[in-house]
């Protein structure tokens, strides 16, 4: 069921309740802005670190980066993941490891492809044995370029990437 | 050159029967035939004035051009002495060579190493699959007439909800560039190709 996100002014009558209810401890919203809300927050990640860029995707969870104010964590499981980072080269016998750990998470499911490798081949572009980009495999949402990115460049992708889910408000994806 | 590689060297010129020997950079390298590979590696391991015991590495290197096109490379590491050896072998695309497994349990991955890129047969190896590569994967790509980009690309199909394996096809040559001359345009091999022709 998509909800009608074209309606971004709320209506007098929400304004009155508003107002009668705000100093009593509530807030009063829309459920699509919750969910969004609820959903933008919690944006637990799939480790799927493959070369140096998992490097970096560590860092992004260290305390100098802190990924976690943003209510994002790493899961070890596929089935506990809303965000799949593919961070690394992708080779032609890893794909369809990543096609399977892609296909157990639950919806609504995002990805970023994190590095030149995920993005397009990068520096192997050429090579025999990688694929050519991880979108070949599985939908990409968000690209993050650079060899490797840096932690900001992958939590300012991880900041697009709630933009992203902000503007589309659906309950179904 | 140290006095315990020249013992190490005395050693294997007495009883192992190399084809050749040389210690240039203070490095011991002899080449022998393939059919002597167990005795020479069960000697070095074990002889008092070698005891190389670490097995580093098996390589192999194309010749495509010689009529021999193999060199099978191994490297070997003496704790107790601290020096290295190479033995070098060489042999034919159609001839297989003895697996050292017996002796050096650790060289099972290197032949399959080996065996991957290069196809390169080790007689009586207990599992010779290929390791790297991956499944089903055809040809040998360390060759030099292994194409660089391989001979297929994957992709997941939508439809049939799996993997597929398709012809490469490339959307951009591969361009060689010329560092010496910035002003020159790249060479695209697609147009050698066609010039050649």
């Amino acid at each position: 069921m998509a909800i009608n996100t074209d309606i971004q002014e709320t209506s007098p009558e929400l304004e009155r309740l508003k107002e009668l209810y705000a100093d009593k401890g509530f807030v009063v919203t829309s459920i699509n802005n919750l969910i969004n809300w609820a959903r933008t927050g919690s944006l637990h990640w799939m480790t799927f670190g493959l070369a140096c860029c998992a490097v970096e995707m560590m860092h992004v969870g260290t305390p100098r980066y802190d990924v976690e104010r943003f209510g994002a964590a790493p899961r070890a499981s596929p089935r506990h993941a809303d965000v799949l980072i593919v961070a690394g080269t992708l080779t032609n016998k890893m794909a369809s490891a990543l096609r399977k750990a892609y296909d157990q998470m639950p919806e609504p499911r995002y990805v970023i492809s994190m590095g030149s490798c995920a993005n397009g081949g990068g520096y192997y572009h050429y090579s025999y044995s990688v694929v050519r980009g991880c979108d070949r495999i599985i939908p990409v949402d968000v690209y993050v370029p650079g060899c490797p990115p840096t932690a900001e460049g992958l939590l300012y992708g991880l900041l697009q990437l709630q933009k992203k889910i902000r503007r589309e408000g659906n309950i179904k994806r | 050159m140290s006095k315990i590689t020249e013992v190490a060297k005395e050693a294997i010129k007495k009883n192992c029967n190399p084809i050749e020997i040389s210690d240039d950079f203070n490095q011991l390298q002899i080449s022998i035939s393939a059919d002597q590979i167990l005795d020479v590696v069960d000697f070095i391991k074990n002889d008092e004035a070698c005891e190389f015991r670490q097995i580093t590495d098996i390589a192999g290197v194309d010749f495509p051009d010689r009529q021999k096109r193999f060199d099978v490379i191994y490297h070997f590491l003496s704790f107790k002495h601290n020096s290295r050896l190479r033995i070098k072998i060489i042999i034919g695309e159609d001839e297989s060579i003895p697996s050292i497994t017996s002796i050096f349990p650790a060289a099972n991955w290197f032949e399959r190493e080996a065996f991957d890129m290069y196809g390169i047969q080790f007689r009586d190896h207990p599992d010779l699959r290929r390791i790297l590569t991956d499944y089903g994967f055809e040809g040998y790509p360390l060759r030099k007439d292994f194409p660089l980009s391989g001979n297929v690309e994957i992709r997941y199909d939508e439809i049939d909800k799996k993997i597929v394996h398709e012809p490469v096809n490339l959307q951009q040559d591969f361009r060689s560039f010329d560092i010496q001359s910035p002003w020159e345009r790249t060479n695209y091999l697609k147009e050698d190709k066609k010039n050649n022709e």
